[in-house]
Parts: structure tokens; sequence; C-alpha cells
């Protein structure tokens, strides 16, 4: 990792492209916003379901909410299977690498800049859709929140195979306050997720590329040069 | 059955309709085909004038030389029970309760529901004579073979103690003389009746013990008992607990309380339990579905009548919940013993609450039991046991945790008393309360120095002389009166804050602490994210960059 106070300007050079043109490209193919908004949809779901079960309201009866808690659950990792298994075989992975570069920046802007009526530092290319930031954010969330979620979701769901374990009942609170506390953990994100798509040109902007899958791109000459001789469905406009 | 067929040539059809008329014939001629290869009423032994219970069983005897030894060899006899596992000797001959105490001192009163004739005294065995066996109590189909209730076993015979019109039979109805040629003439398989004849009146009346069995279940309707149903599938007793040389499954002492053996063996089915799984297997919900799976994890930790008996005493017929013997004694103003009657139960029936020979009585229906842990092992306080009179006396424990294995959660009938107890030496109390011609029973005298010293000489007890009265918890397993499966508890009677198990310790119920430490932890973090959203979105519209350009 680079140290951005050893390159001071690194940043500059890494993220910002002077002499890229911006272009719209379909960025997010079809199996990634079908991922995109089935997740959010059964993240919606579990969370409804999840305070349900948990007495924040009873707008279903227990049994109901256990349903599809976990049928929801259940379609979700299936999902998360196939999801996994098509970011390493397309290397789509490599989006969410956290990384340094850019970092600072991105998150000066938001603690600052953004206030200040700063454009954002980040401009987005045809490999880093996603800046230092997000990428962060998105792999913390992949590696520690939704495994703690799933991982404790399942031992919560398979408690009868394990319950001849010593102090079995403790063990099973522990994963169920696990489960509950990464639950809000998770609530809070997505509610940060959507706040922060009304920082930028508009909400509807912000949330139109994981409809329609395009999203305006810097190019470098080298990329746009090879999508319209190759790739032509991918360029836009 | 015999229809003419058409297609058949008309010489073929003369024929059959030839064989169809005679065999029609011959149908209606025959006897009817009866379940049983043996019609009693045929059997000489049976055609006389009887003139006792004995002189009946002596003729059942003359055919079924070994039933006598059979039943003296049952709990139904002997009111005896060594339990293997805590040593102690349990059985109605030793056991003291919370209802009317102990048998010893009442005999002729209690023994009315011993399954024989003539035992008036619990410090000797019951009577050896093999025809003082009360065959008919349980085989009687006549319905209308009965015992006196205070006549040691013994029916009302002709002319014998109705003569002055107070006999009551072992149900509290009138007492009637009994027909005995006809009863012994229509023995049968022991129906709810023959059972419940006794069974539902323990404690001194309809349901007064249990709370789950009740003359409600003579002729139940399916929400009341989804077994015994008359329309539906109509069980008898013994449908689940079964019989083996006389000697039924099920037990209140040694309860299974888990039966991982489940319905056993094709083609071996188990006469020694009267478990739910015995029938239904230990996984009976649907493994197709979230539901039936996760219901199904449930059987090992929770009794299935925990959610199928959602509560008890349903149909009408009230069990008694408290029962207060200290302020018993009480007069009215004219000197006679004071009786209330202010309670009535489902059926219409008003029930004392209070009387001046037995105290005050708390009734309840359709009750929602206590649970607890139970491994099936009973432990009784007996009568040589040292209590501790300033804490609440538990009659009988019940053992089980949530770690040992083999408990699992039960419902029960938490009955609660005040009773007597030998106040210097700290020992539950027998009392003498029935006793007409005695100078001591309480019933008659309303003494409690006299009855207690009367009880305590009867059952062989150091008495120090000195009594007082003593909070007492009983508690009795629920496991009749299971409910249609659409009446059972729903997840959410226990899946809640404060459900109904939320004093069942050792169990970790989800959805029962939306504010655990994870629950507020994850809360708080939702918060102080929340709070930070609010925050740069303030800062944003103070700063007027609401509109800062950036992506996302």
């Amino acid at each position: 990792m680079t140290d951005a106070t050893h390159a001071p300007n690194i940043d500059n050079l890494v993220e910002t492209c002077p002499n890229c043109s911006q272009r719209e490209v379909l960025i997010y193919p079809r199996f990634e916003r079908l991922w995109h908004w089935s997740q959010a949809a059964s993240i919606m779901i579990l969370m409804f379901t999840g305070l349900g079960m948990n007495g924040f309201h009873d707008l279903m009866p227990f049994e109901l909410a256990v349903r599809l808690h976990t049928l929801v659950a259940l379609a979700l990792l299936l999902l998360w299977v196939f999801a996994t298994f098509w970011l390493f075989t397309t290397g789509t992975y490599k989006v969410f690498l956290p990384r340094m570069m850019g970092l600072t920046r991105v998150a000066r802007f938001y603690a600052y800049g953004v206030f200040k009526g700063e454009h954002h530092p980040y401009q987005k290319s045809l490999t880093q859709r996603l800046n230092p930031l997000q990428a962060l954010a998105y792999s913390m969330l992949k590696t520690v929140i939704f495994p703690l979620v799933w991982g404790s979701g399942l031992l919560y769901l398979t408690y009868n195979f394990w319950e001849t374990l010593p102090n079995a009942p403790f063990w099973l609170e522990v994963v169920a306050n696990v489960h509950l506390a990464v639950a809000w953990f998770v609530a809070g994100f997505v509610i940060l997720h959507i706040y922060l798509l009304t920082i930028g040109h508009s909400f509807r902007e912000g949330v139109r590329p994981m409809i329609k899958g395009t999203e305006t791109v810097a190019l470098t000459p080298e990329q746009e040069a090879y999508l319209s001789r190759h790739e032509t469905w991918r360029l836009v406009k | 059955m015999y229809r003419f067929t058409p297609w058949l040539k008309p010489a073929a059809a003369a024929t059959l309709i030839g064989l169809i008329c005679s065999a029609t014939l011959w149908a209606q001629d025959a006897p009817q085909i009866t379940n049983s290869t043996a019609d009693h009423s045929k059997f000489e032994a049976l055609q006389q004038a009887f003139a006792s219970g004995p002189e009946v069983t002596a003729a059942c005897l003359s055919c079924h030389t070994e039933a006598a030894t059979q039943v003296k060899h049952s709990v139904h006899w002997t009111w005896e029970f060594d339990n293997p596992a805590t040593a102690q000797r349990l059985g109605k001959r030793h056991v003291l309760n919370s209802f009317c105490g102990s048998v010893a001192s009442n005999e002729p009163r209690c023994t009315s529901c011993h399954v024989g004739y003539g035992w008036e005294d619990m410090n000797k065995p019951p009577p050896a004579d093999d025809a003082a066996v009360d065959c008919l109590v349980c085989h009687d189909t006549s319905g209308q073979y009965t015992k006196l209730d205070n006549a040691a076993g013994h029916a009302v015979i002709s002319g014998t103690g109705t003569s002055t019109g107070k006999a009551k039979t072992i149900t509290g109805a009138k007492a009637w003389a009994v027909d005995l040629t006809k009863a012994a003439q229509s023995v049968g398989k022991p129906s709810r009746q023959n059972c419940g004849s006794c069974h539902f009146y323990g404690g001194g009346g309809d349901n007064v013990k249990h709370g789950d069995l009740s003359s409600a279940l003579n002729h139940p309707s399916r929400d009341v008992d989804v077994h015994m149903a008359d329309d539906g599938l109509n069980f008898s007793c013994e449908t689940c607990h079964r019989s083996d040389k006389h000697v039924f499954a099920g037990s209140r002492y040694a309860v299974h309380a888990t039966d991982p053996e489940g319905a056993g063996k094709p083609g071996l089915p188990r006469r020694d339990v009267a478990t739910c799984e015995n029938c239904h297997g230990d996984t009976p919900h649907d493994w197709m579905t979230v539901q039936g799976i996760k219901l199904n994890d449930h059987s090992d930790r929770v009794a299935c009548q925990t959610c199928h008996i959602p509560e008890f005493a349903r149909g009408g017929v009230a069990t008694k919940t408290r029962w207060d013997w200290s302020t018993a004694g009480r007069m009215d103003v004219y000197g006679n013993p004071l009786h209330l009657k202010a309670y009535t139960q489902g059926d219409g029936k008003p029930l004392h609450t209070y009387l001046a020979t037995k105290g005050d009585f708390e009734y309840g229906e359709d009750v929602v039991p206590h649970y607890a842990w139970f491994n099936g092992q009973v432990e009784y306080t007996t009568a040589d046991a040292t209590i501790d009179p300033t804490r609440v006396v538990e009659i009988n424990r019940i053992a089980g945790s949530s770690d040992d294995g083999r408990s699992r959660i039960w419902p029960f009938k938490r009955m609660e008393g005040r009773q007597a107890y030998d106040a210097n030496l700290n020992h539950l109390a027998y009392s003498n309360v029935w006793g007409p011609t005695t100078d001591s029973a309480f019933w008659t005298h309303y003494d409690w120095g006299k009855a207690i010293e009367a009880g305590m000489k009867a059952a062989g007890a150091d008495y120090s002389g000195e009594y007082g009265f003593v909070d007492t918890y009983m508690y009795w397993p629920i496991t009749h009166m299971v409910a249609p499966a659409e009446d059972a508890l729903d997840c959410q009677d226990c899946h809640t804050s404060n459900g109904r198990l939320a004093k069942v310790s050792g169990i970790y119920m989800p959805g029962s602490q939306p504010f655990s430490i994870g629950g507020i932890l994850g809360i708080l973090v939702f918060i102080a994210m929340v709070s930070g959203v609010l925050l740069h979105i303030t800062l944003r519209i103070i700063t007027r960059g609401a509109k800062g350009d950036g992506h996302d």
C-alpha cells in the first residue's frame, strides 16, 4: 500500500485521468443488478421479519416471520454462493479489494468538502467503479459483517444439531446476540447506503445505474478504442 | 350388499337371484356378529341373583381363574408404589396430599374408590380374599353399577345404604340400588365412564384433583379432547393406557417425561408406556415445511402436552386450584356449619367456595398451566420428612433441568394448599376428617386437635401435640384434554417477552429479549449511524452544500 504522506500527489495521479473521456458504459451486467435488487429485497424482508420475531412489531405472526426469515435467508445464501462464484470467475471481485490510494481524499470530501460544495474527488473508471471508501466499506461488509450475520444465522437455525454441547443454551444466547447486534449494523448500513445516494447529482441519478446498468465513467483512449471495436454493446453513449 | 347385475345372462341371473334370496333369508336369521367371542348374559354362572359385589367376583373367577391374582399385583389394588429412583415408598396407602390429606384414618370414605371390597385399615394390606376384587367397577358396561362413597368399595345393593336417602355414590350422585345380575352379564372392556367414575372424581369431586380429568371427558366434544370426542376418534382410556396382566401403562410417580423410543418397531406395539410418542413418534410434525421442521426440533425439549394442551379444566368443569384447610370450622349465626357457593362453573353448576368441613376453595377453568423442566421423577414430601414451615412446602417435587439430558418442559397443575403440620416436629400432619361415628373426625366435630391426633395415631406417626398450618404446592402433570392441532399454542405464546415459559430457567427463548446485550449494542450502533447521517444532512443544509457534486 502506498502511504499518502510519502507521495502526496499519488492520489491525483491514480484516481483522476485528465485525458479520459466521459462515456456511458454498461457497468452493471444483468446478473449483478438482479443480485443487488434481490439482496435489497431480501434484506428488507429479513429486517422486517427479524424485528417482528424480536417483538418490535406484531404485524406478522411469529410462525410466518420464522418461515419467511428462514426461507429468504436460505435463498439469499444461495444467491451469495452464485454471486461469489460469479465475482471470482469474472474477476469482478477486484473492484471490492480495498485500496489506500485516494481514500483520504474521499473521506475528506464526505467529512468536509461536501459542505463546501466541492466536487466528488473520485472519477469512476471502467475497472474501478467504486471509490476507495466504497471498496473498503463493501469489502468489510462482505468479509466481516455478512459472514457474521449468516454464520450466526446458520448456527441459530441449526441449534438442534449442537444443543447437546455443554452450555448450549448459553452459546445459543451468544449466537442470538451476535446475530441481533450485527443485524442492527446492517440496518444502519442500509440507511447510510441510501443516504449517500443523495450526495451527488440527485437521488435518481444515483439509483439509475443499478436499474439500467449503465453509468458515465472515465474511459482512457485505449479503453474507448477497445470497447468501440470489440464490445460495442457496452458503449451506450 | 346384494344388487341385481343387469349384464348377466337371464338364466344366470335367475340362479343368482335365487341364491341371493336364500342368502338374505339366512342372513336375517343369523345372530349379529359381535366383537367378543363371549356373551356373558349366556353364562350360567352369571344367571343368578347376586347379593353382593364379592359374589359377582366369585362368579367371574370361576372362569377367569387368574384375574384376581393379576389385579392384586397392580397399583389399583395395592395403592403402593416403590419408586426405584428415589427409594421412596409411595402410593395412596402412604402419601399425603393437599386435598383430603391422607387415606389413613379416613379409610371407608377413601377406599370407596379402591378396586376391591372392604379395605378398612391402611395398616393392613387389602383384603386377602380373591372375591374382594371388584371386577365390575372397571368392566360393567350396563352403566348402572357404582360404589357408595363411604362403604370401603361396596356397592349399594337393594335395601342397603339408601334407607336414609342421603347415601351418595363415588361420583357424588344420589345412590341407587344396583342390579348386580344385569351388571355382571354386561361385562366388557372398560369405557371412559368406568375409569372416570373414580379418576374424574379424585379429591372429593368432579375434576377437583387433576384438572385434566373430569366428567367432561365422558362425552367430550372435539375441542375438549381430540382423541376422546364421541363423534371423532372416541378413544377409551385404555387406547393409550394399555394394560398387560391388569397393570396399566402410565404413572404419576415415575413418568415417562421423554420417550425417545417413539412408536417402536413395526409389528411390535409397545404396551408399557402411555406416551404421545408411542403412537405419534418423536418427530410428528411435517418434515417438508419450515414450521414442521422447527416444531420437530422442539420435541426433544418441550413435551407434546406443553403446546397441545394450551389450557386444562376445559369443557365446563372447573378444577380446584386452592384449598385452605386453616379456615375450616366456621359456623353461621345459628351455630350450623357455614357453607358458601360463590363459584359457578362453565356448565352452570354452582360450587362451594367455603365449607365448614373443608375451608376455603378457589377454582379455575381453562387454566394456563404452570411449566417446569421434568425428567419424570417425582419426589414426595412424606410424613417423616422435615419441612420448613416458613416457606411454601412442596408436597411433591418435580425433578428435572435443562442440562440433565432427559428432561422436557412440561405443563402442570400447581395446586395451592394450606394444610396442617406438626408445629414442633415440622412434619406434614395426617388428619382424621371422615368418621360420622368417631369422636375425633373433623367433619363431625370441627376440632383440629382431635382430628390430627387421631390421624397421626392411625398412620403410626409421631405427633408433638401442636399443630399449625403451612402453605403448600402440589404438582399434577397435565397430559389429558389434548386439543385439536388448530388450537395448539402459537409460537408467540412463548416466543415473546414474558411469554408462557418466561419463568422456566436454563433456556434461551428466541424473540423474548429484544433488548438483550446484543440487541442494545446493535441498536446503539444503529442510532449512531443514523445520527451521523442526520448530522451530515444538517451540516449540508446549514452550509448549503447539499447539492454538492459527487457521484454517490
